[in-house]
């Protein structure tokens, strides 16, 4: 009988603990999938930490074959932060979701971005708050509809979804890596996810990469609709692609000036 | 020598009732004196009535406050009223000359008492920034514990990088001290 | 490597928060996490002017839960690292706390407590006891030391290190605003010269090997699926803490052999309470005087002991009760009564004390 072929799993995949936790449809996986596949491309296996947040992150607590902490909720970065500054040597990689970063985890990420610390931080982007039920994000799209905006999100109530990787564009030093991937293009994330762990290596400055993703169980989609919702709903509003390279400058407001000497 | 002693300071922020409770501190503890100093702080970085707490003894200090004064220092209009918890029966209630009525008003005549015309010595004799130094020296005299080499000593320690760039202001500043010192001893 | 900060012993006449950044450097502490807040600022202002010229570490982050975290975070990377806060810095320094007990992390946190609840003042309180022993939302599985002077202060700080990485649980030096920034003297040493060994630290993450291949990958968590989990792993840090308590439980006495009136104070307060005892005692009357070092976990069986001979019990606090608290759930059972002179947020004198003992006609 014919075996079926296996999927190509990268090699810091921990087969151990797999089957993984996430609902079927979830993106968690393909996005884990992409940063194993650009550890491995690295070669960095032995040197990376690897910290997830609260919420549906949390799952992939055991997910590699790499040190891994599960910190709370929005408070991944403030720790990585830590290790990184004690043992510069190691590769940091925070990974959280939409809450954790912009709600609860906002004022890490903001201070983050303008310190230009060197860890790289995966956002993995599904408009909702997954773990705790499916209550308003701060991703939520106008209109839709979640537990805690059952008529659907009104922006002149609720604000508008936060865009995060240009947040970070804005602020972040020279030096940062800011890009916006999606589940729908596995190889393109993989690549923004590669640059950012490049960008921690050569010292340069923050790598922020929010994954578009899915939710299937709490926005009760089949296949078809899940994806639509990715690849248009989500894609209109988070436009995906690299914000930031190395090399250019901040978007927001941003004079150079040498230091001030006292 | 059995001693413990409680001194109580107040004035105004930029009166240098600080660095004379520190000076003094820093003196008796070099001297082998047991010595403790706390500021009083809040939340504001300036203005409000700075108090300083004194204490100097033979036997560890215990607790970092106290209840009534030996000696309490009121170097201005608001610190007179402002110390009065501290004076009790027997404090020698020491206090700028220039307070007159404000001491007689707070206190009445019956407080142990000793006005210093610092204002006056140091803007007529000497330099405005040398009042808390006159003080200083009221202290020391008055007190007794310290030789004065123990005061000039702790004065070289907390300003003696501004003495090397001016030596007259060595001068000034033993001179103030001096000054202090003497009225300080006529009254001991 | 250069030079020890602290060669063998020192005569020194110095701040609280100054002894703090002494004590840390000298007891080898790598790095410090640390955001402002009054009264603890000068410990980070020593540290800083000192930490570069030594090697050590410093990062002034967003707030204090990022200190914490950081903190945490230092110490998962195997690192001697620590932080300093106060009043509302100190509760929002919980969160990562408890995240250290779950997780028995070796954090160090000095605490200088100040006025509360709220911001309430800058300057001095005992009321952070009941937060630093039990903040979090969990079972209080900490060390708590609460030295009364500055030689304490800088003996303390660095025993905290130790006792942190020896036991693996959160420890804290609660201090207070009057021991930050009152001037006494103090002697700094090098731990060495007094026969002390700093307990080795070793790295959670970041370990040699490959994991999953050369070794099993550090997976590091603190939450569970199941309440059975939780319920092994949380008794199991229970069972474990119960177990060394009696080594890192310490106590002070004073006159209590034949007491009639025992006197309990912690921290700061303690040095009036003495004084007190003294004056009392002076005058005969028979006084004598109990202070738990260690908060958590705290002396309930020696002060038992000792209660059981008394004939009335005071507790001296710049808080309202919380310290009685604890004396009251340790003793419980005892008919010995508790009067409390509780000044929350206020420096109490030994002429305090002895006034109320004789209004009170607790002797």
């Amino acid at each position: 009988m014919a075996i079926a072929a296996q999927p190509q799993m990268p090699r810091v995949w921990r087969a151990e603990t797999k089957p993984h936790k996430f609902c079927p449809g979830c993106g968690h996986g393909i996005v884990l999938k992409a940063l194993g596949e650009a550890i491995d491309a690295l070669d960095i296996q032995e040197r990376t930490i690897f910290g997830c947040d609260i919420g549906c992150s949390l799952l992939s607590w055991d997910f590699f074959n790499l040190d891994t902490v599960q910190t709370h909720h929005g408070r991944t970065t403030p720790v990585l932060v830590g290790i990184k500054r004690a043992r510069p040597e190691l590769v940091v990689v925070s990974y959280m979701g939409d809450g954790g970063a912009y709600a609860i985890g906002a004022q890490h990420l903001v201070s983050s971005a303008s310190r230009n610390d060197l860890v790289t931080i995966i956002v993995v982007n599904n408009t909702v708050y997954a773990m705790t039920g499916g209550q308003m994000a701060p991703t939520t799209l106008p209109g839709q509809k979640t537990e805690t905006t059952p008529y659907g999100r009104d922006a002149r109530l609720t604000g508008r979804p936060i865009l995060g990787p240009e947040l970070v564009a804005a602020i972040a030093p020279p030096g940062a890596y800011v890009a916006r991937g999606s589940i729908a293009n596995i190889v393109q994330l993989k690549n923004f996810i590669q640059k950012g762990l490049q960008n921690q290596l050569e010292g340069r400055g923050i790598a922020f990469i929010e994954a578009l993703s899915s939710c299937p169980t709490n926005w009760h989609t089949n296949a078809a609709a899940t994806w639509r919702f990715v690849e248009k709903e989500m894609t209109a509003y988070f436009p995906v692609g690299e914000l930031r390279t190395p090399e250019e400058k901040p978007s927001g407001r941003f004079q150079e000036v040498p230091p001030y000497e006292s | 020598m059995s001693l413990n002693l409680k001194i109580a300071l107040a004035g105004e922020g930029g009166q240098g009732v600080q660095s004379v409770a520190e000076i003094i501190t820093e003196a008796a503890y070099q001297a082998g004196f047991q010595a403790l100093y706390i500021p009083n702080f809040g939340v504001e970085q300036r203005g409000g009535v700075s108090v300083a707490f004194v204490q100097v003894s033979s036997e560890p200090v215990s607790a970092p406050k106290f209840t009534t004064g030996d000696i309490v220092v009121a170097l201005s209009h608001r610190a007179v009223e402002r110390v009065r918890q501290y004076v009790g029966e027997k404090t020698l209630l020491v206090y700028e000359a220039g307070l007159e009525d404000d001491v007689r008003q707070v206190y009445g005549e019956r407080q142990r008492r000793l006005a210093v015309p610092a204002l006056a010595i140091a803007q007529e004799e000497m330099h405005p920034r040398v009042f808390n130094v006159i003080i200083l020296g009221v202290l020391v005299g008055v007190t007794g514990f310290l030789e004065r080499r123990d005061v000039e000593q702790a004065l070289e320690r907390q300003f003696g990088h501004k003495f090397a760039q001016d030596p007259d202001l060595r001068e000034l500043n033993y001179r103030a001290l001096e000054r202090g010192y003497e009225i300080g001893r006529e009254n001991l | 490597m250069a030079t020890r900060p602290v060669t063998g012993e020192q005569r020194a006449f110095m701040t609280g928060n100054e002894v703090v950044a002494w004590a840390a450097l000298a007891a080898g502490a790598d790095i410090m996490y640390g955001y402002p807040i009054t009264p603890q600022n000068e410990i980070m202002h020593y540290w800083t002017r000192m930490a570069s010229k030594y090697e050590r570490g410093f990062l002034q982050t967003e707030d204090e839960i990022a200190a914490g975290f950081a903190t945490v975070g230092g110490v998962l990377a195997g690192k001697r690292a620590f932080t300093a806060t106060a009043g509302p810095g100190n509760v929002l320094m919980q969160e990562a706390m408890a995240m250290a007990e779950m997780m028995r992390l070796p954090t160090v946190v000095v605490v200088t407590q100040r006025g509360g609840p709220s911001t309430a003042t800058v300057i001095y309180s005992q009321q952070e006891l009941n937060l630093t022993c039990f903040g979090g939302n969990g079972e209080g599985l900490r060390i708590v030391y609460s030295p009364s002077s500055h030689d304490e202060l800088f003996l303390y700080t660095i025993k905290a290190f130790n006792s942190a990485w020896k036991y693996r649980f959160p420890t804290f030096v609660l201090g207070d605003g009057y021991q930050s920034k009152m001037r006494e003297p103090v002697t700094i040493f090098d731990p060495e010269a007094r026969g002390i060994t700093m307990e080795p630290c070793r790295p959670m993450v970041g370990l040699p090997g490959l994991p999953g291949e050369e070794r099993d990958p550090a997976h590091l968590r603190n939450t569970y699926n199941l309440e059975d989990e939780l319920y092994e792993v949380l008794m199991t840090a229970i069972k474990e803490y119960e177990a060394i308590a009696p080594q890192v439980v310490e106590w002070d006495t004073y006159a209590v052999d034949d007491a009639e009136l025992l006197i309990i104070a912690h921290g700061v307060v303690s040095r009036a309470a003495r004084a007190a005892v003294v004056s009392l005692r002076e005058r005969g009357f028979k006084a004598g005087y109990f202070r738990p070092v260690t908060l958590r976990p705290f002396p309930a069986e020696t002060l038992r002991t000792l209660a059981a001979r008394a004939r009335n019990l005071m507790v001296v606090e710049s808080a309202y009760g919380q310290l009685k608290r604890q004396v009251q759930a340790g003793l419980y059972g005892l008919e010995t009564p508790v009067t409390g002179y509780l000044r929350p947020g206020m420096g109490i004198t030994p002429e305090e004390i002895v006034e109320f003992v004789h209004a009170k006609e607790l002797i």
